[in-house]
C-alpha cells in the first residue's frame, strides 16, 4: 500500500456509511428486461444523433447513436435486438419529462457485434487510446458523465505529473465501486496504466477510503510489483471524492477556481471508468452496462447488479424483490449529491451509480425550517472555504450579484451545510436556485448583446451597400458629364 | 407493495445530521446547570426565587410578542432560547435582588433586544447582556447589593418565607444580612483608596474561594472550576469553537500579566482576573452566543481578544469594576464588520478573491 503523505482538507462532515447494506453483496448480472429505453443524451454535453431506424435489428455493441461535437459521446446496443421506437421516454431526472430516447426490444440472443479490433495500449499511439475510448462511448461513471476521450487529451495541453483514480466512494449507501475494486482488482489497475500511459505520466494513485479495506487489500495484492500505481488509502470524510478534494488530499494543492486539476498537474478518473476504459482498449467493448447499487432501509434484498443501460428501474427493483415499507424517499445516486427519482419507469443510464429507497430515521430531511442561528456550522462544514449562510441570505433577498461576490459560483453543491444545519435551511436548494437564476440572466444578456451586435453589423453592412451605390451613382454621374461635356466639345468641333 | 414514488421535495442532501435548534439550547443548558446549581444552594431560597421568576418572565415576554405578531407560540417557545436568554440573564443577577430585577431584565431581553429584531437568529446584541446592561444602569443600588454566601444547608442558611421575603420584598428581611461588594468592586475601591491590591484581596477573601466561588458575587458567577466545566462540555460537544473562548482569557491573561509586572501593587495578577466576576461565564457562554458572534474562525479569535481587551480596560480603567457585559455589547456591534472583512479564504483563491495561478503546468 502506498505511503504517500496526505494533506488535510477544509470542512467536510462524517455521515453514517450505511454501507453494510449493500457492501457484502457480490456483484450479479440483472437480467434483461423486456424493453430498453436508452436515452441519447447520458453524459454532458451535446447529446447523440441515432443512426437506426424503427425495425432495423441490431447487434450487441453496435453502435445506434453518434457524438454530435467535441463534447459528446456516441451509445451502442446494450444487447442483440430490434429498435422499436425511437422517441421520448421519461429521462431519469427529477422532472421526469421526456426526452429523446431509442428504444430496444432484446431478442433474448444477447449476440455480438463485430468489435472493433483489442489495442494493445502500450505499444499503440496514446493518442490511439483516447481515440477508441471516445469511439466507445465511455464517460466519467462516478455520476459527473464527462466524455472521459476529451480528459485523455489534456495530456497535449497540460504537463502532467499525476493521474489520480477516484475510489473514494464517498457518498453514503453506494457500494458499486467497492465491489467493483474487490471483485475485478487486476483489471482495474490495468484500466489505470492505460490512462497513464494516454496521458503520459509516470505515476497513478488511486484513492479508496479507509472504510473499504477490502478494496485496499484487493488492490494492494493486484497492483503488487507494479511501481507506477500506488494504491492509496485516505480518510473517510465526505466529500472526499470531490476530484479538487481529492487532489488536493494527495497533491497538496488546491485547484484554481474555475480551473482544472490539470492546471496542477494531476487528471482524475473515477475507477469503474478505469474499467470502462480496460474494456474499450483490450476487448474493444463499447459501454453498454454499468454496476447499480441498490439499497435503503426500504428496499428488500439491497445489492450490486451489473445492469444494461437503458434497463427500467421498476424491473431492477422487482427483481430485489420490491420494496419492504414505502419509501419515503427515492433517490437516484448517493443521499448527498444524489436526485430524487420522479417515476420508476425511468431508465438506468451511463452515470447511474445507485438506486435507493429510503425509509424511517435515515430519510429524515424536511424538519420544520427554522431561522438561520448564525451557529457557523456551515462556515465550518464547508470544504471550499464559503459562507454558506451568508450566500443563502442573499439569495433569500434575490441579491445574485452578492451572493455570486460571496463565492456562490465556487459551491461545488455537496451538501455539507444543509447536512449539518439545524436549522433544516436546504441551502442547497438555495445555491441551486440561484445558480440557475444567473445562468438564465447570462443567457438572456448574451443573446441580448449577441442581437444587439448582429443589429449593429446590420446597419453597418446596409451603410456600407448605401455608400457604395451613392459612390457608384456620383461616378456614373461624373461620367455622365464628362461624355456630356465631350459631346458638346464635339459638336463645337464640327459647328466650327 | 405502493410502487408510486413519494413526492419529489428538494435538492439533497437527503441525510440529516441530528442536531436541531432545540437541542443546542438544551446542551447549552446542561452546561450551565453545574454552575447554577452552585450558585442556587450558596446563595439560597432568595436566589432560587430570582431563578425562577427571570426565567418564567423571558418565557412569557416571548410568548407575549409572538402572539402579538401572529407568530406560532409553541413551536418558537419550544426551541428553548427564551428560556437559555432568562437563564444567562439570571446567571449575572445579585442573587438577592428583588424579584422585578429579573422580570424587567428578562421583558428588556426578549422584547427590547430579541424580538424587535425580527426574533431568533436576528438580534444583533446579546439578549441578555442588553438587559443587564439596562439594568445596571437604570437600578444600579440593586444590581451592586452582593452578599456573603448563604448556603442552604448550615448555619447561615435563608428559611424560605425569609427567601420569600427577601426576593418579594414584604416586610423587612428577619436576617442579618451583610451587603458586601464583589471582589471587583472591593479591589477597585480599595485601589482607588491607593491601597496596593494584595493588602486589600488579603483582608478581602483567600484564593480558595476565589477559585471555589465561596465569595459574594453574581448568582452564577462564582464557581470557576464549575463554569470551566461546563465551557468544556460545549467545546466537547462541538456547540462552540475554542477560538472565542481562547482569544478572550488570552487577551485578558496576557494585559494583566503585562501591567502587574509594570505595577505589581496597582494592576492585579492574571488570576484575580480570569476567576472572578463574569470573566469564565463571559468567555465560555456569552461571548460565544451563536447569534451575535461572527462566524469565521479568524473573525471569532478577533472577537473574542476584542472583548477580552475591552474586559481589562473597563475594569482597569473605567467606572466600572465589571466590563464583561458592555464588552460583549461593543464587540457584537462590531461582529457585521468582522464578518464582512474576516471571511475564510475559499478554495483555489486568493485571500484577496483572485484565483491560485500556477504557471508551470499549462503548455
Amino acid at each position: 500500500m502506498g505511503m504517500m503523505k496526505l494533506f488535510r482538507i477544509r470542512g467536510g462532515v462524517h455521515p453514517q456509511g450505511r454501507k453494510s447494506l449493500s457492501a457484502g453483496e457480490a456483484i450479479r448480472d440483472l437480467p434483461l428486461p423486456e424493453l430498453l429505453h436508452i436515452p441519447l443524451q447520458q453524459h454532458i454535453g451535446q447529446a447523440a444523433e441515432a443512426v437506426v431506424k424503427k425495425g432495423e435489428l441490431v447487434k450487441k455493441g453496435q453502435l445506434i447513436a453518434i457524438a454530435q461535437g467535441r463534447i459528446s459521446s456516441p451509445i451502442h446496443a446494450p444487447t442483440s435486438g430490434e429498435i422499436v421506437a425511437l422517441g421520448r421516454y421519461v429521462a431519469p431526472h427529477p422532472s421526469a419529462l421526456p426526452g429523446r430516447t431509442i428504444t430496444l426490444r432484446p431478442d433474448g440472443l444477447d449476440a455480438w457485434a463485430e468489435l472493433p479490433a483489442p489495442l494493445d495500449p502500450f505499444t499503440c499511439e496514446p493518442a490511439a487510446i483516447a481515440k477508441r475510448v471516445a469511439e466507445c462511448g465511455v464517460v466519467g461513471m462516478g455520476g459527473a458523465t464527462f466524455p472521459s476521450a476529451v480528459k485523455l487529451d489534456l495530456g497535449q495541453r497540460y504537463t502532467l505529473h499525476t493521474l489520480i483514480i477516484n475510489g473514494a466512494e464517498c457518498e453514503p449507501y453506494l457500494t458499486c465501486d467497492d465491489r467493483l475494486m474487490r471483485e475485478q482488482a487486476a483489471d482495474v489497475i490495468d484500466g489505470v496504466r492505460i490512462i497513464s500511459r494516454a496521458l503520459g505520466v509516470k505515476r497513478a494513485v488511486i484513492a479508496v477510503e479507509g472504510n473499504k479495506p477490502e478494496a485496499i487489500d484487493a488492490l494492494t495484492h493486484a497492483a503488487q510489483g507494479l511501481d507506477d500505481v500506488i494504491i492509496q488509502k485516505v480518510p473517510a470524510r465526505y466529500p472526499m471524492g470531490s476530484e479538487k478534494h481529492l487532489t488536493q488530499t494527495l497533491l497538496g494543492k488546491e485547484t484554481p477556481a474555475r480551473g482544472l486539476t490539470a492546471e496542477i498537474g494531476a487528471i482524475v478518473h473515477n475507477v469503474a471508468t478505469a474499467l470502462a476504459v480496460r474494456d474499450a482498449v483490450r476487448l474493444g467493448r463499447p459501454l453498454i452496462s454499468r454496476i447499480v447499487t441498490v439499497s435503503g432501509e426500504a428496499m428488500h434484498n439491497p445489492g450490486n447488479f451489473r445492469v444494461a443501460i437503458g434497463t427500467p428501474i421498476q424491473h431492477l427493483i422487482d427483481f430485489v424483490g420490491g420494496f419492504k415499507v414505502d419509501p419515503e424517499r427515492l433517490l437516484l445516486g448517493g443521499p448527498m449529491m444524489g436526485q430524487p427519482l420522479a417515476d420508476l419507469r425511468a431508465p438506468i443510464v451511463k452515470g447511474t451509480n445507485g438506486v435507493l429507497a429510503l425509509a424511517g430515521l435515515h430519510a429524515q430531511t424536511s424538519g420544520q425550517q427554522g431561522p438561520c442561528i448564525r451557529c457557523a456550522s456551515c462556515v465550518d462544514a464547508c470544504p471550499c472555504g464559503l459562507v454558506p449562510l451568508e450566500m443563502a441570505g442573499a439569495i433569500r433577498k434575490e441579491n445574485m450579484d452578492m451572493a455570486t461576490k460571496s463565492g456562490l459560483m465556487d459551491c461545488i453543491g455537496c451538501g455539507s451545510c444543509a447536512y449539518v444545519c439545524p436549522s433544516n435551511i436546504p441551502l442547497v436548494q438555495y445555491f441551486n436556485y440561484a445558480k440557475g437564476k444567473i445562468t438564465q440572466t447570462q443567457r438572456a444578456e448574451h443573446k441580448q448583446k449577441e442581437t444587439k451586435r448582429l443589429a449593429e453589423a446590420r446597419s453597418e453592412r446596409m451603410e456600407r451597400i448605401a455608400q457604395a451605390k451613392r459612390e457608384a451613382m456620383a461616378k456614373r454621374k461624373a461620367e455622365q458629364a464628362r461624355q456630356k461635356a465631350e459631346a458638346v466639345t464635339h459638336e463645337d468641333k464640327v459647328s466650327a | 407493495m405502493n410502487n408510486t414514488p413519494p413526492p419529489v421535495l428538494v435538492s439533497g442532501p437527503f441525510l440529516k445530521q441530528s442536531p436541531s435548534v432545540s437541542r443546542i439550547m438544551a446542551l447549552v443548558m446542561i452546561a450551565l446547570t453545574p454552575a447554577t446549581l452552585f450558585g442556587l444552594f450558596q446563595f439560597g431560597w432568595p436566589a432560587i426565587n430570582l431563578f425562577m421568576v427571570t426565567i418564567l418572565a423571558a418565557i412569557l415576554s416571548e410568548a407575549a410578542c409572538l402572539m402579538v405578531m401572529n407568530r406560532p407560540v409553541r413551536t418558537t417557545l419550544g426551541d428553548g432560547s427564551a428560556v437559555l436568554t432568562g437563564w444567562l440573564l439570571a446567571m449575572t443577577l445579585p442573587p438577592w435582588a428583588p424579584w422585578w430585577i429579573g422580570a424587567l431584565g428578562s421583558m428588556f431581553a426578549i422584547v427590547l433586544a430579541k424580538q424587535m429584531f425580527g426574533g431568533l437568529g436576528q438580534n444583533l446584541f446579546n439578549p441578555a447582556m442588553v438587559a443587564r446592561v439596562v439594568l445596571l444602569i437604570s437600578f444600579p443600588a440593586e444590581m451592586t447589593y452582593f452578599i456573603s454566601p448563604h448556603p442552604l444547608i448550615g448555619p447561615d442558611t435563608i428559611t424560605f418565607m425569609d427567601g420569600l421575603a427577601i426576593t418579594f420584598g414584604y416586610g423587612a428581611p428577619a436576617v442579618d444580612a451583610v451587603s458586601s461588594a464583589s471582589v471587583l468592586g472591593y479591589i477597585k475601591t480599595e485601589i482607588g483608596r491607593g491601597v496596593a491590591w494584595t493588602d486589600a484581596f488579603k483582608s478581602a477573601l483567600d484564593l480558595q474561594a476565589l477559585t471555589i466561588g465561596t465569595k459574594p458575587g453574581s448568582l452564577g458567577e462564582t464557581s470557576a472550576p464549575l463554569l470551566l466545566l461546563g465551557g468544556l462540555l460545549l467545546l466537547g460537544t462541538r456547540i462552540i469553537t475554542w477560538h472565542i473562548p481562547a482569544a478572550l482569557l488570552g487577551a485578558i491573561a496576557l494585559l494583566a500579566t503585562l501591567f502587574n509586572i509594570i505595577d505589581p501593587a496597582r494592576y492585579p495578577d492574571l488570576w484575580v482576573h480570569l476567576l472572578s466576576g463574569a470573566t469564565l461565564l463571559g468567555a465560555f457562554f456569552i461571548a460565544t452566543d451563536l447569534v451575535t458572534s461572527p462566524v469565521s474562525p479568524l473573525g471569532k479569535i478577533v472577537f473574542g481578544a476584542g472583548c477580552g481587551v475591552l474586559i481589562y480596560i473597563i475594569r482597569t480603567w473605567a467606572g466600572y469594576p465589571e466590563g464583561v457585559a458592555f464588552a460583549v455589547l461593543l464587540m457584537n456591534a462590531a461582529t457585521p464588520l468582522i464578518d464582512r472583512y474576516l471571511k475564510p479564504r475559499i478554495y483555489g483563491r486568493t485571500r484577496r478573491g483572485k484565483p491560485l495561478i500556477y504557471e508551470e503546468t499549462s503548455k
